[in-house]
């Protein structure tokens, strides 16, 4: 499994009224061919702005991706090209889907239009063998009838047909990256499996890479191969989807599993939850940003930000916690918490 | 159903129905036969994808809807035939709060006004115990003082949800619907608000109605849940029984597909697939509303709907195989 977008150095801005909004404070990370990686944390923690950083879609202004960041994709670095290279970038080597399947989708195009016209600019076939093709797609995002929905609007396609149309114009061109930000936020349960499973056989199939932005750890655990957690514009702990189940180290990462009721767990208990709401990004704080609402947090925590420690080849974390001078805490999660 | 003699009962409801006509003759059932009962001091849970009827069902309840036909009763009365003064008294017991933070707030009122609508509007409190009560309940769902003049646009989506609940209790209600109010919140402020809620519900003996589509929430924070599908009620049992032995092919699927925060489990777990979506509720087929999508569909349950019976003590489906 080679490399095949290497983050390095991120970090991006918005210029506001308030002042300089920084959104994502310097993050670097690798996706490899064929893998899932996802990324988590709530919502403001940077995540979907990294998402658009990689196929440069911050506005600029307000937006502002800072000097020496490099998104290098094969090597190549996307914040270094043209626009001419960008076009053929966007929907043919790299694809996203968004969270709202009716916002992103042209409500007065019909479907199987709107998924020819990025087969007919990256591919270059007329718009006859497109609009087949098109049907094709439809027909491998599960869709019964292709050719009779290729003919219909959005708002004749319900929540989770619209969020299928939208993998079907994203995996048209055989994209190397596909990035899902939040693909069944707005989807029940049931199509939410339906979705999930759609996107892990279709990896199977063409290989595609995949970046996964959700907020939701529970939909995380059956399909990411890897996963990073991010708080305030940094990345705080990655690891393989196992050892950041199995072994969290971060106490962040241990409320998100623990603000999860399990289905297994007695009723109407104390939920565990993370108290506070996550720091002003106009202004954070030299220190950890978790510091405030971190019940293991030292005076250290609140001074500087811990350097990031490596727990295994793929497994790293940034806590003072892991100092060998820190003080020992077990993981409430092994302390009976999600029992 | 569900003859229910314990003396505890808050509210009754006996087939109720709730059609909307959308034009050219057609109708939408979105409530169709629903009968259950809540208990004072208990939290039933509502849970169903979208679309089910669940939030049309908390709303005809309230009485915001006027029902097809069936009825209410809440402590004797059915509330469907109240007028004037005496549906006025029945708002002050029953209060509701929003799934959506940001569009169920007045964007031109401050907190303090939003929070004491209900006490202005029942003469309960003026001048300055008006804004002690304010002061009070603001205490109570963990905002601060201050809070109370300024204006919604100025907090995060939990806070919002706190003001949406201090404004629900601040009339000393008993018996509030929670409609979905957390699905539009992170994971972590999720946990805050039903925390929240459990505790305000042992401070002063509240009596939930708690629709949600999260089953894992839903199971959490409830007592007894009822399971919908296209306006039917498909199962209804405490929710201990439901999880642990759900009887109905639906409720079945929905509990399998809720994803569990564990890769190994993840790994072994066997997906009872749905096939398709929820068929649309306008002029629905006869027989029983899942039978489309149920693998264990025989010839009957496409033509007859299914009795509400009790199967085992206290747990009632809807279902031709029982």
């Amino acid at each position: 499994m080679g490399k095949i977008l290497e983050v390095k150095k991120l970090k991006v801005s918005y210029h506001t009224y308030a002042g300089e909004v920084q959104s994502v404070r310097g993050i670097s990370f690798d996706l490899n061919e064929n893998e899932t990686l996802a990324v988590v944390g709530e919502s403001g923690c940077g995540k979907s702005v990294t998402a658009k950083s990689i196929m440069r879609l911050i506005q600029t202004p307000p937006g502002e991706i800072k000097q020496g960041s490099e998104i290098l994709f094969n090597g190549k670095d996307i914040l270094k090209m043209q626009d001419e290279e960008l076009r053929k970038l966007r929907g043919g080597q790299i694809s996203m889907i968004f969270q709202d399947p009716m916002t992103s989708l042209n409500p007065t195009m019909k479907i199987g239009k709107q998924i020819a016209e990025s087969i007919m600019i990256h591919r270059g076939l007329n718009a006859k063998d497109a609009f087949a093709e098109a049907v094709k797609m439809l027909e491998t995002v599960n869709i019964p009838n292709s050719d009779k929905r290729a003919n219909q609007y959005p708002h004749q396609f319900s929540g989770g047909m619209r969020q299928r149309a939208m993998i079907a114009i994203a995996l048209a061109c055989d994209p190397k990256i596909l990035i899902a930000d939040e693909p069944t936020t707005a989807l029940d349960v049931t199509i939410q499996a339906q979705i999930m499973d759609l996107m892990k056989d279709l990896q199977d199939k063409l290989g595609t890479a995949i970046i996964l932005i959700t907020h939701d750890l529970g939909i995380v655990a059956s399909v990411a191969h890897r996963i990073q957690v991010m708080y305030s514009g940094l990345i705080i702990e990655r690891g393989k989807t196992e050892e950041i189940f199995k072994n969290p180290q971060h106490p962040y990462t241990w409320g998100l599993l623990l603000s999860v009721p399990r289905l297994d767990a007695v009723n109407k208990d104390v939920l565990y939850s993370l108290n506070g709401t996550p720091p002003d990004l106009l202004r954070p704080p030299v220190g950890c940003p978790f510091a405030a609402r971190c019940e293991y947090a030292m005076a250290i925590c609140n001074e500087s930000m811990p350097e990031e420690t490596k727990l295994s080849e793929t497994h790293s974390v940034s806590c003072w916690l892991q100092h060998p001078m820190a003080p020992k805490v077990k993981s409430p999660l092994n302390a009976g918490g999600a029992e | 159903m569900p003859e229910d003699n314990s003396k505890d009962v808050l509210i009754e409801v006996k087939n109720l129905k709730k059609y909307f006509n959308v034009g050219a003759g057609a109708v939408l059932k979105a409530v169709d036969d629903v009968s259950f009962v809540i208990r004072k001091g208990e939290t039933l849970g509502l849970v169903g994808e979208s679309g089910c009827g669940k939030t049309t069902c908390g709303r005809t309840v309230l009485g915001l809807y006027g029902a097809t036909d069936g009825h209410v009763i809440y402590e004797g009365v059915d509330i469907q035939g109240l007028k004037g003064k005496a549906k006025k008294d029945f708002t002050k017991k029953a209060q509701i709060i929003f799934q959506d933070p940001y569009a169920s707030l007045n964007p031109r009122m401050t907190v303090g006004d939003i929070i004491a609508e209900g006490i202005d509007i029942h003469g309960m409190y003026r001048g300055a115990a008006r804004t002690k009560k304010i002061y009070e309940m603001l205490d109570h769902v963990g905002l601060n003082r201050e809070h109370a003049s300024r204006f919604p646009h100025e907090f995060s989506g939990g806070q919002r949800q706190r003001i949406g609940i201090a404004r629900a209790l601040a009339i000393e209600p008993e018996f509030i619907v929670c409609d979905e109010p957390i699905s539009a919140l992170d994971v972590s402020i999720q946990a805050q608000i039903v925390n929240l809620l459990i505790k305000l519900q042992k401070e002063m003996g509240l009596t939930y109605l708690f629709i949600a589509h999260d089953l894992s929430m839903v199971k959490h924070i409830s007592d007894r849940v009822g399971v919908m599908y296209l306006g039917n009620m498909m199962e209804f049992a405490s929710s201990h029984d439901l999880y642990e032995k759900p009887l109905h092919p639906y409720t079945q699927a929905l509990l399998s597909a809720i994803p569990v925060p564990d890769p190994e489990i993840e790994k072994n777990r066997e997906r009872i697939k749905l096939e398709g979506e929820v068929p649309s509720p306008i002029n629905p087929k006869p027989g029983c509303r899942f039978s489309a999508r149920c693998k264990y569909a025989k010839p009957i349950c496409f033509q007859e709907r299914p009795q509400f019976k009790e199967v085992e003590k206290q747990h009632f489906v809807s279902c031709h195989l029982f």
